[in-house]
């Protein structure tokens, strides 16, 4: 592995660690915020379905608990992009 | 790149556009400055035809577009975080929705598909506005001493808390806000834009292909890119919405603060 790492040069190897690193890091970023979002939609479902008639406010207030929780997805997806060639 | 034979330009090629006019001077007019362009004076156009007097008590057309707007924002917007008194952001919020909606939805439109808030520019001067906007107003409603700490010192936490949320608030509401609301808005648009043209590229190159190509081209790709551009009016209109329901309540947030 070593051998083979040594024959390219170090510039080809910093690409390759780089595409390598910004798949791995947009995976990585997407984990939290996708099971957050879950819990978010998921309970505001589940309050919908109870309470029908405040599906309005709750409508609401799960879009906003969807933008402050997919901040974090598009931090990771920005770093994706800067990393890219 | 290039990807399994597939030719993808690289990713500047995507969001870099030529100057037509003005070239070399820092006035340098390009695409997504027309975008924006356009999309104000269509903002403008709508809200000033709607304003002319009407014979009809019915709004139709363009009348119709501005009312239903304004009672969209008024009502899921200003009414559910701000409350009444808020109703004198309605304009400018209104305003900045279509501002917004316009330069997204170019996304879609043919010949133009370019989202214009995919150039951090706008957003980032839109989240700055409205930095200084809730700031002023929080300083307005509290005093500065009051407005820093009701934002610093969150009433209803324990003393020794204090040393771990006040740095954390500081940070939160004074740096984070403006660049995460600029963030949101312009990764959205970058990855809509980026998952367009992929699709399109791909059904394009298995066009050309032949054979095959054809059978994966009208089975899974085209398909694939209609659906996404249907997902990408949602998006644009989505966002539009996110970024003006988050100013209203930042300014709910500082004129009338928790107690």
């Amino acid at each position: 592995m070593l051998n083979v790492l040594a024959q390219t040069g170090p510039e080809e190897v910093r690409e390759g660690l780089k595409a390598i690193g910004a798949g791995l890091g947009y995976g990585l970023a997407a984990i939290g915020p996708g099971i957050g979002i879950g819990m978010v939609v998921g309970n505001a479902i589940t309050a919908m379905a109870r309470q029908p008639e405040s599906a309005g406010m709750v409508r609401t207030t799960m879009f906003l608990g969807i933008a402050f929780t997919e901040a974090l997805a598009l931090i990771g997806f920005v770093v994706f992009i800067l990393l890219l060639p | 790149m290039n990807v399994l034979a597939l030719d993808f330009p690289p990713v500047s090629h995507l969001f870099q556009w030529p100057a037509i006019w003005f070239e070399g001077t820092p006035y340098a007019v390009n695409k997504t400055a027309l975008i924006y362009l356009g999309a104000t004076i269509v903002t403008m156009l709508i809200f000033a035809l709607a304003g002319r007097k009407h014979e009809t008590l019915v709004p139709a057309g363009v009348q119709h577009v501005a009312e239903s707007g304004i009672q969209f924002i008024e009502e899921s917007v200003v009414m559910q975080t701000i409350g009444s008194e808020g109703k004198k952001y309605v304009p400018f919020l209104t305003t900045m929705f279509f501002f917004i909606l316009f330069s997204n939805i170019t996304e879609v439109i043919p010949f133009l598909q370019f989202p214009a808030n995919s150039r951090m520019a706008m957003p980032i001067t839109l989240a700055l506005l409205v930095w200084v906007i809730y700031n002023v107003l929080g300083v307005k409603a509290q005093g500065l001493g009051g407005y820093l700490k009701n934002s610093l010192f969150p009433p209803g936490v324990p003393k020794a808390l204090y040393l771990i949320v006040t740095p954390i608030e500081l940070v939160s509401t004074f740096v984070v806000r403006p660049f995460s609301l600029a963030i949101r808005l312009w990764a959205n648009m970058v990855a809509g834009h980026l998952l367009l043209v992929t699709f399109a590229i791909l059904s394009a190159t298995m066009f050309e292909a032949g054979g095959l190509g054809w059978v994966g081209a009208i089975g899974l790709s085209w398909p694939m890119l209609i659906l996404m551009t249907g997902f990408e009016i949602l998006v644009s209109f989505l966002q539009a919405f996110i970024f003006t329901i988050l100013t209203a309540v930042y300014i709910g947030g500082s004129i009338h603060p928790e107690h």
